[in-house]
């Protein structure tokens, strides 16, 4: 089965070719069916959204990195009215798996910076799979005090399964690179608006990560491991990764109840690759709302607002907010 | 006058390392000896204590837990730890975590993976946190996170020195994207440290790796390792995996960190503790008063 093609629409996919079937059948034999071909797009449109409202985080995960996926060039392309892409960490070496540059948004300049996967075999080879290397997130970093300096809000979009395990990374300080990005990102005086698109793969993905609002689209995932690697780490068996998907809650819903995110960006039906278009436009909405919200807040209230956001992951939720007090009860 | 300064021949002088001092020398299968895991000699655990859990024949670092690491790193009876009591929730209801959890409790007497309090290293006054890699792999969730904060929070409040042992595999999978945002709240709260001008050592013990590697352990203003200790983002299992060639030699060890500058030094555990003293006497830490 080629990857597109998404195994739990396996049904849905049979039902709309019966529905092309028959049209062309009605043509070739001047038949009306058209009673009967209405009745059964009806029937497509129910089974599309009864797979749709119960989906499994292992079903979600497939959409997330669905290959058609929207990328972050898709929707700079969409959101913004201009773009210039600026490369280079002045350091080693321009990373084009973590892109990033001034755009204009409704007549405001904002800096984005974006994990970028490619869409061919030949392009992912190029973006390294949206896997980036130190040089990309120091180019980052870069970018985000340059938008510091000239006081431009930061837009942020993460879809990578996790920054580049290989020597060269390793031995140009991967950790390191990503540790002073969470570092320096908490105290930039600027609003950091952050979106999660499809994958956000641990820390590739937190390196990028530090806002004042996180979003992730509805059918996007948030995770401190990938399943496949958790299910092979804790259970040595990597077959398991569907039920370590689940385990560890990493689908937008769960990652809005646990604090971790602010909203969940709905998704055209069957995923934002189905109309990536109305993707972009229900996305350049949101954008807006947040960048005029944050337009209110002072410096001081901005950092105030992060720095308590961070202060508490963890220890906030309905499920963890008793063990808080309790926290400082005992510290007392 | 500058000639004096190098006219002076001797440098400061510091109290070794101290003693690690066990009840008995029984391991936990009752034996009474150790083979060590570099040279695979059989070395009587009496010798090893006295050499701190080095090798004699061939110099391997045998791991230490959070508590034998405070023995031989801070002035007896100096240590006032804080956030003992707190404990970890299976805030995420993950298959398993709870017995996991009794049993690193069990197994490490520790209800974290990291130790934290207060304490004075020749008589300079410090604030400290150690990580034991028994407890779950010295894992960071999300109470682990919590401690580390605290222990910078508290290095900011009272003004003293942080020093970090790191020892980890990363970031608690079993408390899922919660953990993760550790490496988030530990990192900020470095930065608070910083604008503070409050010193902060970090050392990288065997093994440090994954979120905590990529958060606070690599944010030291200076970075310290054990020799041959495993320092990575990604581990060297994974990244075999992912690029399906032979690793060069000494990959991810201390010295290969030194080489590409990722760390500052490269401290023998003998001498470990006189050059935390050291680098705390030139940071013009106040030696505190009536110190035993």
């Amino acid at each position: 089965m080629p990857s597109n093609i998404l195994e739990f629409e396996k049904p849905l996919i049979e039902l709309e070719e019966k529905i092309k079937e028959l049209q062309s059948f009605m043509e070739e034999k001047d038949l009306d069916l058209s009673n009967e071909i209405e009745r059964l797009k009806k029937r497509a449109l129910n089974l599309q959204k009864e797979i749709y409202a119960n989906l499994e985080p292992e079903q979600i995960i497939k959409i997330a990195r669905h290959p058609k996926r929207p990328t972050s060039l898709y929707y700079i392309q969409k959101i913004f009215d201009d773009f210039i892409e600026l490369h280079g960490d002045r350091k080693f070496g321009d990373d084009k798996a973590l892109i990033g540059g001034i755009a204009m948004f409704e007549g405001l300049p904002v800096t984005v910076i974006g994990h970028q996967k490619g869409r061919s075999t030949k392009e992912n080879i190029k973006r390294n799979f949206g896997m980036a290397h130190p040089e990309g997130y120091r180019k980052a970093l870069r970018l985000m005090k340059q938008a510091d300096k000239f006081n431009r809000p930061i837009i942020s979009f993460i879809n990578t399964t996790g920054a580049y395990p290989g020597i060269g990374a390793e031995e140009r300080g991967q950790a390191e690179a990503i540790a002073v990005n969470l570092m320096e990102m908490s105290d930039l005086k600027v609003p950091i608006i952050v979106v999660v698109i499809g994958e956000g793969g641990s820390g590739g993905a937190l390196g990028i990560g530090l806002g004042d609002e996180i979003l992730a689209f509805e059918y996007s995932y948030y995770s401190v491991s990938s399943p496949e690697a958790c299910a092979a780490i804790l259970w040595k068996d990597a077959d398991r990764a569907a039920e370590a998907a689940r385990a560890l809650k990493i689908t937008a819903t769960d990652l809005l109840e646990y604090g971790i995110i602010e909203r969940i960006i709905k998704e055209p039906i069957g995923g934002a690759h189905k109309n990536p278009e109305k993707a972009a436009s229900i996305l350049k909405k949101e954008l807006l709302n947040s960048i005029n919200e944050f337009k209110k807040l002072s410096v001081n209230e901005l950092l105030k607002k992060r720095h308590l956001k961070f202060r508490q992951i963890g220890n906030q939720g309905k499920k963890v907010k008793t063990r808080r007090y309790k926290n400082l009860e005992v510290l007392k | 006058m500058l000639k004096d300064w190098f006219g002076k021949s001797k440098y400061v002088t510091v109290k070794i390392s101290g003693k690690l001092n066990k009840k008995n020398h029984k391991n936990e299968d009752g034996r009474l000896w150790t083979k060590c895991p570099g040279c695979k000699e059989i070395i009587f655990n009496k010798k090893l204590l006295e050499n701190l859990m080095v090798c004699p024949k061939c110099n391997y670092h045998i791991r230490l837990s959070a508590r034998d690491r405070l023995q031989i790193t801070v002035d007896e009876n100096s240590f006032n730890e804080f956030g003992e009591d707190l404990k970890t929730n299976d805030v995420i209801e993950f298959p398993g975590y709870k017995n996991k959890l009794d049993e690193a409790i069990m197994k490490t007497g520790l209800k974290e993976a990291v130790l934290t309090g207060e304490a004075t290293i020749d008589n300079y006054p410090v604030v400290i946190a150690i990580m034991d890699f028994n407890f779950m792999g010295g894992s960071m969730g999300t109470v682990a996170g919590e401690k580390i904060t605290l222990a910078i929070e508290k290095a900011i409040e009272e003004k003293k020195p942080l020093i970090i042992f790191s020892a980890a595999g990363g970031a608690r999978m079993q408390e899922g994207t919660l953990s993760l945002m550790q490496m988030a709240k530990t990192s900020a709260a470095i930065k608070k440290l910083n604008k503070k001008g409050i010193l902060y050592i970090s050392v990288l013990t065997d093994p440090t790796s994954g979120g905590v590697t990529a958060s606070f352990a690599s944010l030291g203003d200076i970075i310290m390792s054990e020799p041959g200790a495993l320092i990575a983002f990604a581990g060297p299992r994974v990244i075999k995996q992912t690029i399906s060639t032979k690793l060069p030699e000494g990959f991810q060890r201390a010295e290969f960190l030194l080489e590409h500058g990722m760390i500052d030094l490269v401290s023998p555990r003998h001498e470990m503790r006189g050059n935390l003293a050291r680098l705390l006497k030139m940071h013009n830490i106040e030696v505190t008063r009536n110190a035993q």
